[in-house]
């Protein structure tokens, strides 16, 4: 990639990012632009003398996102399980440790809806718990490789989508998390049967370290992309980006962090998150 | 007959009749161009697969970080997941030509349990003979057979790791999930194994590289 095209692509990156601004914090902001932006803002990473290898990797993984969104069948539905298949104990991660595990206020807390949606209420734990509940038993896969069992009960998400008037031509679906993580899913996978914004967890209110107040269980994506304790839903057309990814619900960053630089630290934190 | 272009050799290509023998060649450009890109996609393919096991062993043990490819998890997938189109696309041409030439069964035809196991002991008597590098022994016969079987595995347990809910039907062939993950390292072992045995044959044997590089 030459470097008019290189700088072309941040500027249209970084218009993106800015964009979505709208009423973010400047912490938010950067966060986002580290994500949208990572390549332009890592060049004390060491990546400058294998650019190209990393470029090409970037280019193939663009184009493995195409072939995962055509074999992505939106009525196929992951393989459920019996009760008695479930791990017990159900393996906790994140890119920090579980006595840091964020604690939301189950009486103050509010679900915020926004972009393309009809209603832009605020929902309320009890107001989500009244709505159609289902459950299921499924496989929980880690980018990482091992695997686990669990029950996720709650809204089937479509049914969520329908109640607050969601658009449903549009492309993305993004979530903003009380732990500071961020994710984003395609308009498919947000409609698939087995999409759920969960509530409970084998037959128990969903606990802090497994994500409370809610998640959001997608049996047909790794781990990483179920996000916890989301505080906030977003409906666009805009990329919205997702932590430590470029583009595509399953592209991974083609960089590699040096050891010493924090940013990408944090981005391989970020990368090996469940 | 026509001579003019083409001297046949001495030796008799023992499958018979209908193929015509270029002078001295034992190895096809196209062959020896496939070997080539397998070997650089399985090298990348087992580094950054090592340090994809890394993330999550299945035993107790991990690869050293030196002889893995990637640099960290997300590096390693990104190269996997490029390699595998090469180790894919590559295979199914090399499969589809010597299918479609009939080299397959002039190669591998007839293969026979005893000539195996007289072969095998000859081997380890340092008594088989490489006098003509057009054929394979039967040891060759069975080991080059294998691998490929093995990597035939190798590629359905990946295809199994990566998109378990798109292919329902190979994850319940390959036992689930879990499981295609233990076929998976084990067909890698099997790779690994074959790779150091053949290549302590080509150093005994060093004429087979040439021929690998030049053909002939």
């Amino acid at each position: 990639m030459n470097d008019r095209q290189n700088k072309m692509d941040v500027d249209a990156v970084l218009r993106e990012a800015a964009a979505q601004m709208g009423r973010y914090s400047r912490r938010s902001f950067l966060k986002h632009v580290t994500t949208l932006g990572g390549l332009s803002l890592l060049t004390g990473c060491s990546i400058s003398d294998e650019s190209h290898v990393e470029d090409a990797l970037g280019r193939i993984s663009k184009f493995n996102d195409k072939v995962q969104a055509w074999l992505f069948d939106p009525k196929r539905l992951a393989q459920t399980y019996s009760e008695a298949e479930i791990t017990r104990p159900f393996p906790f991660n994140a890119y920090y440790s579980e006595k840091h595990v964020p604690h939301v206020d189950a009486a103050d807390f509010r679900l915020e809806v926004g972009g393309k949606v009809s209603s832009r209420h605020s929902w309320t734990l009890a107001e989500l718990r009244v709505l159609p509940q289902v459950e299921q038993i499924t496989r929980h896969i880690c980018v990482e490789g091992w695997s686990a069992i669990g029950r996720w009960g709650g809204v089937p998400f479509a049914e969520f989508l329908k109640r607050i008037g969601a658009d449903t031509s549009a492309k993305y679906v993004a979530f903003h998390c009380a732990d500071d993580y961020y994710t984003s899913i395609d308009m498919a996978t947000a409609l698939h049967p087995q999409t759920q914004l969960t509530l409970s967890f084998d037959g128990q209110v969903l606990p802090p370290k497994y994500g409370f107040p809610m998640k959001v269980r997608m049996p047909t994506k790794l781990g990483y992309k179920n996000p916890k304790h989301v505080r906030a839903i977003s409906i666009t057309n805009i990329y919205p980006g997702a932590t430590g990814k470029t583009r595509g619900t399953t592209g991974l960053v083609a960089v590699r962090p040096s050891p010493g630089c924090a940013k990408g630290r944090h981005l391989a934190a970020m990368s090996e998150r469940s | 007959m026509n001579t003019s272009a083409r001297h046949l050799s001495g030796a008799v290509n023992e499958a018979g009749r209908g193929t015509r023998i270029r002078s001295g060649i034992v190895h096809p450009g196209w062959l020896r161009i496939s070997h080539w890109l397998n070997a650089l996609a399985v090298i990348i393919m087992i580094g950054s697969g090592w340090r994809i096991y890394n993330a999550s062993p299945l035993f107790d043990f991990r690869f050293p970080d030196d002889i893995t490819l990637g640099g960290w998890l997300a590096g390693a997938l990104n190269w996997h997941f490029a390699a595998m189109w090469l180790l894919g696309i590559n295979g199914l041409i090399y499969l589809l030509i010597n299918v479609l030439s009939g080299r397959l069964w002039r190669k591998f035809w007839p293969l026979s349990p005893r000539a195996f196991v007289t072969d095998f002991v000859a081997a380890f008597k340092g008594r088989l003979s490489h006098a003509d590098p057009r054929r394979y022994n039967s040891v060759q016969k069975v080991a080059y057979l294998l691998v490929v079987l093995d990597l035939v595995l190798l590629v359905l347990s990946g295809l199994v790791l990566w998109k378990s809910v798109q292919f329902p039907l190979l994850s319940l062939l390959l036992g689930g999930y879990e499981t295609a993950r233990y076929i998976h390292f084990f067909a890698m072992a099997g790779l690994v194994a074959f790779i150091v045995v053949h290549l302590v044959m080509v150093l005994l044997v060093p004429r087979s590289l040439l021929t690998m590089i030049r053909g002939r």
